[in-house]
């Protein structure tokens, strides 16, 4: 309760109105030539001296994405993308390892400030070490455009022999790791936009969580979009054996810009005997101005594999961000007894889409799954939620529940609910729930005359209308997941 | 003080209220009283500043603030509370979040220290216990899932914790039964004192049994068109409107 007087402290303090995150950082790049072939792809391999190995990988995904077309089923609608009037690689200029502070780019330093990443964490992101005794509550690893610049906390971690660091350096000193698992979840050419980013990614972050480990920090990556024109092909691969666990968590802020962005990363989660993932986003990209230019585009392929008995894979996500997202996170519950859950809040204003839901594949038996999806749409705005459960015929006594809520702001703005049911076991038990509400006059007065204001208001039942999401987030991302619903639907009502 | 004069309101250009003149000096409780579609409704929704509800002519201020120019929010800070007669219900929404919310944004306005959280909940087992509200109270979504009586309650729970200057009641004791009556009735007393007024709109003489107002005014077609002391509601009692507002017209 305390986080939503703290909520109601943030729409104070950002009185602007505009993307408070809209900034840009001036670093010197290292780029490629505009455009995507075969040559761009052997640069970005020999850049990252992978190994060959990879590049075949790359080339095939390359190969598959060619022959594709962009799906077109989704609920969204842009201008054709350019995939050759992008460029496909770029990297902050590399200096041997930051050792202190004087040794980072000042601008970088500076754009850590404007995230708001805690002035320890800072002094960690440079190589700073921690006093002896004092054990770290959150490690990051930054992707700064496409390199990452640093990586924290990696000793503590270590030394339970937890592995999170980036992912290009994941496949240089553990290979056979990568190797194994990198495409097993979501193969390379599972679709259009998974197997441009197989083709192309750059980097991202890779943790393993090796036998009943349970990992003893959250493990947090800062995204952000940075140099023009850049598309962004984040890699996420993150592997638990068994009786493992560990928490993700993954924020997103994006500067401010003219043109669209295309961002197509992909996440892939491993879950092996009674090992539990729970990962949470907080997304805030630049959603386009109030006419919808600009604004970054989502397409993420994120998808989890329960692949052990009593396995849980868990993601929430908060979505506020993007002019465009189109996002599945989904799970594979392929153990017996394993557990898939979705937990969403999408919020989209002024000209923002979203398509977004879930996919849970009951596989093996005993399997239960959880979706919970709120939506909120304001402006002219259209939110779409699209989930699949699927129980194949083995899934005996496979388990649903799946709750969709829809909150309207405004006359002028879109909410649909498009879920799919396919089950081929009839001891399966499906629960689909929805509703559809608006955001009543009566609510509004009543909050007003005791005092709120209407921006108060709104964010006050907006927040209770996200309550049962908000609650599955780790508690200082509910505290800037709150923020963020306060902060942009401000002005979206009255 | 609250002073009213020559109000002229409706809703969507339907004009209800007619000329109100009604004066409540501070530490005063008065009661309005009249049969439906007098405006009595109105009047409350004019007087908190709902929204479509316009006042066409006339004026209303409280201790010398235009309350008519005032946003519902500046207005609650002031001290003007309006106890719903319809509670609304706001899902996720906790209670105690929501009040303290709501008390830290008036003392915010008026530029008084906010409550921190455990000083909040002291002073809110207090105003719960002088209620009889359980403490899950607090714990529960504002009004969901509440009966009647409970949203009512909670109504008066607010007011206790907001201490408001000038309290409109909008027919609390609607729907309530004789034991509620008697603690919602126990909630506006223990409120009253030198600095609180306020206005009690009610169908029924019975919760002035428990409220003994200082003055009553009955409403009839957007007009108050008799004043008198706590007698006059137990001649309505006897009597009914009927004589009244024909006597009137």
């Amino acid at each position: 309760m305390t986080a939503v007087a703290e909520t109601l402290d943030a729409v104070q303090s950002v009185t602007d109105g505009g993307y408070k995150w809209g900034f840009s950082t001036d670093i010197e790049m290292d780029m490629a030539p505009k455009g995507l072939n075969e040559d761009i792809i052997r640069l970005i391999s020999s850049r990252k001296n992978e190994p060959e190995w990879l590049l075949a990988w790359r080339l095939k995904a390359y190969a598959a994405w060619l022959k594709m077309e962009e799906p077109n089923w989704a609920m969204v609608h842009h201008a054709p993308i350019d995939y050759q009037d992008l460029h496909y690689y770029a990297a902050p200029k590399k200096k041997p390892g930051p050792k202190s502070l004087d040794e980072v780019d000042p601008a970088l330093l500076a754009m850590y400030e404007k995230l708001g990443i805690p002035l320890k964490e800072r002094a960690i992101l440079a190589g700073v070490e921690l006093p002896e005794g004092e054990l770290p509550q959150v490690a990051i690893d930054a992707v700064f455009d496409s390199v990452s610049v640093a990586t924290t906390f990696r000793s503590t971690l270590a030394k339970s022999g937890v592995i999170f660091c980036p992912i290009s350096e994941a496949v240089l000193e553990h290979p056979e790791l990568v190797q194994k698992y990198l495409g097993s979840v979501i193969p390379a050419g599972d679709n259009y936009f998974a197997a441009l980013n197989s083709a192309v990614f750059t980097d991202g972050s890779f943790v393993f969580i090796p036998k009943g480990v349970r990992c003893p920090m959250e493990l947090s990556t800062y995204f952000r979009i940075n140099a023009r024109n850049t598309g962004q092909f984040e890699r996420t691969l993150i592997i638990v054996e068994d009786g493992g666990s560990v928490s993700y968590l993954e924020g997103c802020t994006a500067p401010m810009r003219d043109e669209n962005q295309l961002h197509a990363a992909v996440v892939e989660l491993v879950a092996m005997d009674d090992a539990t993932i729970k990962y949470s986003t907080v997304q805030n990209w630049y959603p386009g101005d109030a006419e919808g230019k600009g604004g970054v585009y989502n397409f993420v392929t994120k998808r989890g594999a329960c692949r052990g008995a009593r396995s849980k894979i868990s993601w929430t996500q908060v979505e506020t961000g993007s002019a465009i997202t189109w996002k599945y996170p989904s799970c594979i519950l392929q153990g017996d007894d394993s557990v898939g859950e979705f937990y969403s809040v999408a919020v989209t204003t002024n000209m923002q889409q979203a398509d977004t839901g879930t996919k849970m594949i009951h596989i093996g038996r005993n399997t239960r799954s959880t979706i919970i999806a709120k939506g909120i749409s304001a402006g002219r705005s259209n939110n779409t939620y699209r989930g699949l459960v699927k129980v194949l015929p083995k899934a005996d006594g496979a388990r649903n529940f799946t709750q969709c809520d829809s909150l309207l702001i405004g006359d002028q703005c879109g909410a649909h609910t498009v879920p799919y049911i396919e089950s081929r076991n009839r001891t399966a038990k499906l629960e689909h729930e929805a509703t559809t509400s608006k955001i009543s006059d009566d609510q509004l007065f009543y909050c007003r005359s005791r005092g709120l204001s209407q921006e108060d208001a709104v964010g006050m039942i907006v927040n209770g209308f996200c309550r049962d999401v908000l609650k599955e987030l780790p508690m200082e991302f509910a505290v800037e997941a709150q923020k963020l619903l306060a902060v942009s639907l401000e002005g979206s009502v009255g | 003080m609250l002073e009213i004069k020559n109000l002229h309101a409706g809703i969507n250009d339907k004009p209800i209220l007619n000329g109100i003149d009604l004066v409540v000096p501070t530490g005063e409780v008065h009661a309005i009283m009249g049969p439906n579609g007098s405006g009595k409704s109105t009047l409350s929704y004019v007087l908190s500043g709902r929204d479509g509800y316009a006042a066409t002519e006339g004026s209303a201020t409280f201790d010398g603030h235009d309350l008519l120019e005032m946003a519902p929010e500046a207005r609650a800070a002031l001290g003007v509370f309006l106890a719903f007669q319809y509670p609304v219900e706001l899902p996720g929404v906790g209670n105690a979040n929501f009040l303290r919310t709501a008390l830290n944004a008036q003392r915010r306005a008026r530029g008084e220290a906010e409550v921190d959280a455990p000083s909040f909940f002291k002073l809110a087992r207090a105003a719960m216990k002088a209620l009889s509200m359980p403490d899950d109270m607090l714990k529960r979504n504002v009004n969901v899932g509440f009966s009647g009586g409970e949203k009512k309650r909670n109504e008066v729970l607010q007011m206790a914790i907001l201490k408001p200057r000038l309290a409109i009641l909008d027919e609390t004791d609607s729907g309530l039964d004789i034991d509620a009556l008697k603690i919602v009735a126990d909630g506006v007393n223990d409120q009253r004192g030198p600095e609180f007024s306020a206005v009690i709109i009610t169908h029924y003489q019975r919760l002035l049994d428990y409220i003994v107002p200082d003055r009553v005014h009955v409403l009839s077609a957007g007009r108050i068109i008799r004043s008198g002391g706590p007698e006059l509601a137990k001649e309505l009692e006897a009597n009914g409107y009927a004589g009244m507002v024909a006597e009137a017209a």
